[in-house]
């Protein structure tokens, strides 16, 4: 401030030196400041920060109105026409003005030069004039631009009042100068130390960064749109800027327009949500594609779709059940499977939750003779199968054989029968294709008791499970439904009857009665005793036996029959090791009451209760099945139906056990075949060698040859 | 479930067939109302239903304003006279965890559990076999504890921490995008925090204070490989419309939450069991 301080008294020198007063007068003048007008300069000097504001009029004062600038300057003092000096006088405050926009060490240097010209002389009234020169000639290159900016200065300021009382001026100008100061002093202080600016740089740095952070809508960034707005205003210069600051932000945005690149793809979003409403469509369109009234009377005859939604309603009442639109879904896709396969009967069975995806299960009837052709298809599969394991069997005679035999197969039961009574279609969602399950043979059933898996939703997966299953989880998937619908399906008491004419024929084929009609003469039951009383329900699908079937299969009839066309010995031997007769496996027979249900330790395998006990007049009996939880039946009295939605496992309080491995083969036990005699000695051999010389000579004599053998047969 | 909403989230629930039926409906909506003005919850959700042989449970949480604090348990058997459940505590579930089975119906109900224990008499050491008791309703609440601490669980953004410190709603969420709803990192088990603490830093560099303040359920045990999955089943329903997870380790609770939507919510319709053979299922 030094160098400034200089400059200002300089200046003063230059100002007052044609009136001939010692500088140090004049700046006691000065401050003392009998003239406001005089006081400016100084100021504009001392002040970089400041400066412009001031200087309205000295600025103007050369430019337009010289004369009034000039007696305001010199005022009551010297009123002197327009002398040299005035013109170096008002050329440095836009220097100093110049400066005070400028970065803060570049105005320490600048007014380090100045002084520089300045210093030299010693007669300020006769230098001013070269050092006035001079100062003009450093700033005159840029005068243009410092008249630009002390125009626009002056036009800021404008309203401010030049003339002010005298103490404020003072005031102010004595803050300025400490704020002058205390800048330079900052800008010095902070060049020193270097971690400042670096905190301050990244902050900076930040700050800048969130503000160019462009939006992912318009494709702006703030920093850009501000600098916008700057230039837009500085450009067109409107009057109260602040005011219309808002319009001007919204002018830019809308000068602003982007074209939307193109990306070169399409954005073909190919949603599974639409892919599942187009095949859902499919449903809904359904009624509108069968024209032909013909068919539609015969199909109304024939009825083969169940009433889904009457029994949803009661399985709401019971509070179980899928929503409502997903069972109307259901419905239109069983519609589909009725019109699209020749059906008999067709009931919804229910829903089987998998991992990844649920399986929807109907279950269907076919129509007399007309499912034989996929019937035999399977089976012709399966004999194959046995055909390439006899082959193995056949080869080789030289070296023994494996003896063992695989326990045998035991044959599953024919369509419509048994546990294949019914065929089952399964989809993931109501609108996808149905899927036909095979047939389900006994030794699936076996080994699906004896593991616990959770379904994943996709037929063709294998099960990995010990003891190994034979197929993959459409088998196990079928397996569990022949399970559940033998374990849970029930009707209410007298609903079946068995038909006179069958019943004779089997009892005395198969020993149980197998099937069953309804009874045109039911009447109802009260919902109350259905409550009240397990044994109203009966078990109207036939027991699965351990075996694996539900009627009994003798496997040991069968096997000696094939073993007839082998060998005759091995027949021999199995029947040595096999018990003649296995005990025939008998399970409850159709329609028994579920009150005879097995118990699972302590825990009744049935819970029956009342749907609503607000108004039991109208309320539905609702059957829970505790063994297989997701089993639910209800009746009304009159109707009555059967839905399972679950896991597909069987409850047991205990936890899952895997089944014990089998046991280990015995060896074959040591005897007279395995064990060897000692090798003969050489007593022996000459005692052997003497006997046959003893033996020759009577061979020769046609004597004694039966002690011969009797001694041979010793050596053995 | 929240029980405003109680017919909207009945409906998403209702793909795995546990539903109400319209009797019980119309009377939680009416009695779960008075149990928020009579204990002055904040918010009641309806929790589920634990079959019983006899009868059912119906449960129902109040939360508080902060909805990590611990929650108040309340179970009706008519759905709607509600009692409160005490808390549950460590000593309870040691004590409950011999008894295996259905559950009865009857919060009176008595499990005996015979145990030997070691009697002391002068010097002599000897086993007596003490038969203990215990209530169905301390099952109840320990079960319940047990269900809420393991699968009780919250799609991400669904709280947010204030910084005073209680867990609030969070107003903006506006549900999860559909790539995010497929994956177990985007939801939170509905508890205070246990493995977050033990996370590293750098696992913790890239959490947002505010909203990844619970445990994710990627770290659950048994873990999902990419092809197999763990204790939970993802699946998307409806289309794309709904997103339904099923816990395997408590078959029965259902959480289902429409992408884009803030519709989510758990319940638990099932027998109260833990599915213990979840290993040998998978």
């Amino acid at each position: 401030m030094e160098d400034s301080s200089s400059l200002k008294q300089e200046k003063e020198n230059l100002e007052r030196g044609e009136e001939g007063r010692p500088w140090y007068q004049m700046t006691a003048a000065s401050s003392q400041d009998p003239r406001p007008a005089l006081s400016e300069p100084p100021e504009s000097e001392q002040g970089p920060d400041t400066g412009p504001r001031p200087q309205s009029s000295p600025l103007r004062s050369p430019r337009s109105g010289g004369s009034t600038a000039v007696d305001d300057l010199t005022g009551p003092g010297a009123s002197s026409p327009p002398s040299p000096p005035q013109e170096p006088f008002s050329t440095p405050p836009p220097a100093l003005s110049r400066q005070a926009l400028a970065a803060p060490w570049q105005s320490v240097k600048t007014t380090g030069v100045i002084p520089e010209a300045v210093t030299p002389h010693t007669d300020p009234l006769k230098q001013s004039f070269d050092s006035g020169e001079s100062i003009q000639q450093i700033c005159q290159s840029k005068e243009d631009t410092f008249q630009q900016y002390q125009q626009t200065n002056g036009h800021l300021y404008e309203p401010r009042d030049v003339s002010c009382n005298d103490s404020k001026q003072k005031e102010l100008r004595f803050d300025i100068f400490q704020e002058g100061e205390s800048n330079s002093n900052y800008d010095l202080d902070e060049a020193e130390p270097e971690e400042a600016p670096s905190m301050l740089e990244i902050a900076v740095q930040s700050a800048k960064a969130y503000l160019l952070k462009t939006s992912s809508k318009s494709g702006l960034n703030l920093y850009d749109h501000l600098s916008n707005m700057l230039t837009k205003i500085l450009d067109e210069r409107p009057d109260n800027a602040v005011d219309i600051i808002e319009n001007i932000s919204q002018d830019v945005k809308m000068a602003h327009f982007s074209i939307k690149l193109d990306t070169l793809q399409n954005e073909n979003e190919m949603l599974p949500t639409y892919e599942i409403a187009e095949k859902q469509k499919a449903l809904f369109l359904q009624g509108n594609l069968e024209e032909a009234d013909q068919e539609l009377e015969d199909e109304i005859a024939e009825n083969s779709l169940p009433n889904v939604m009457e029994s949803a309603f009661y399985f709401e009442q019971a509070g179980v059940g899928l929503g409502t639109d997903e069972t109307y879904r259901i419905f239109l896709a069983l519609k589909q499977l009725t019109d699209t396969h020749p059906i008999q009967r067709c009931r919804f069975w229910g829903k089987v939750l998998g991992l990844e995806m649920n399986y929807i299960v109907a279950e269907v009837e076919f129509r007399e003779g007309e499912d034989e052709e996929e019937a035999e298809e399977e089976d012709m599969t399966e004999e194959r199968g046995n055909g390439e394991s006899e082959c193995e069997e056949g080869d080789e005679d030289d070296l023994p054989r494996s003896f063992y035999k695989a326990p045998q197969p035991v044959p599953k039961e024919e369509s419509r029968t048994g546990a294949n009574k019914y065929v089952y279609f399964v989809c993931n969602e109501p609108g996808r294709p149905w899927v036909k399950l095979p047939s389900v043979t006994p030794a699936q059933i076996v080994i699906a008791r004896k593991i616990k898996k959770f379904f994943t939703g996709r037929l063709d997966t294998p099960i990995t499970s010990y003891p190994p299953f034979p197929g993959n989880e459409s088998n196990y998937l079928r397996a569990q439904i022949a399970r559940i619908s033998a374990g849970t399906h029930v009707s209410p008491l007298g609903f079946y009857q068995f038909g006179e004419e069958e019943e004779e024929e089997e009892e005395e084929e198969e020993g149980g009665k197998d099937s069953f009609e309804e009874n045109p003469d039911f009447e109802g039951i009260q919902v109350v005793d259905l409550v009240e009383s397990l044994s109203n329900w009966v078990h109207h699908v036939q027991h699965i036996l351990p075996q694996g079937r539900c009627n009994w299969f003798n496997p040991i009839q069968k096997s000696e029959e094939e073993e007839e066309e082998d060998e005759e010995k091995e027949e021999e031997k199995e029947k040595g090791e096999e018990p003649d007769y296995i005990e025939q496996e008998v399970g409850p027979p159709l329609l028994t009451p579920i009150s005879e249900d097995l118990e699972i330790q302590n825990i009744p395998p049935w819970t029956a209760r009342l749907s609503s006990n607000l108004i039991p007049q109208y309320a539905i009996a609702v059957l829970r099945s505790n063994l297989w939880p997701g089993a639910y039946a209800f009746c009304n009295g009159k109707k009555f139906e059967n839905l399972y939605i679950g896991w597909g496992y069987k409850y047991s309080p205990d936890s899952y056990t895997p089944p014990v491995p089998p046991p280990v083969c015995q060896e074959f036990p040591s005897g007279p075949e395995i064990t060897e005699l000692a090798d003969p000695s050489v007593e022996e051999e000459q005692a052997f060698k003497a006997a046959q010389e003893a033996a020759v000579l009577p061979a020769k004599e046609n004597e004694d040859t039966d002690e011969d053998e009797e001694e041979e047969n010793d050596y053995d | 479930m929240d029980s405003e909403s109680l017919l909207l989230s009945l409906e998403l629930a209702s793909g795995s067939g546990q539903g109400l039926s319209p009797d019980r409906r119309a009377s939680l909506l009416t009695s779960l109302l008075l149990v928020k003005r009579d204990y002055r919850y904040s918010r009641v959700l309806f929790w589920g239903r634990i079959l019983g042989l006899v009868s059912d449970y119906y449960i129902a949480q109040g939360l508080s304003e902060d909805h990590l604090a611990p929650r108040k348990t309340l179970y009706s058997l008519n759905c709607m006279e509600w009692s409160l459940l005490p808390p549950a505590t460590e000593e309870m579930m040691v004590q409950t965890s011999v008894v295996k089975g259905r559950f009865m119906g009857d919060p009176s109900h008595e499990y005996e559990h015979t145990e030997l224990q070691k009697v002391n008499e002068g010097d002599k050491v000897f086993e007596e076999e003490v038969v203990v008791r215990i209530k169905e309703e301390t099952r109840l609440v320990s079960i319940i504890d047990q269900i809420d601490r393991a699968v009780a669980i919250l799609p991400r953004g669904a709280l947010f921490k204030t910084p005073f410190g209680p867990t609030h709603v969070n107003r903006t969420f506006e549900g999860l995008t559909l790539s995010e709803a497929k994956k177990l990192s985007s939801y939170f088990h509905f508890r205070e925090p246990v493995e977050l603490k033990n996370k590293t830093l750098l696992e913790k560099a890239d959490l947002d204070p505010s909203l990844d303040f619970m445990d994710s359920l990627e770290h659950d045990i048994p873990k999902g490989l990419t092809s197999s999955p763990g204790s939970w089943s993802i699946q998307m329903e409806r289309g794309n419309a709904l997103v339904v997870l099923r816990s395997l380790l408590w078959p029965g609770l259902t959480f289902y939450h429409a992408p884009y939507t803030k519709n989510c919510g758990y319940i638990y319709v099932g027998t109260g069991e833990k599915n213990i053979d979840l290993p040998f299922m998978l």
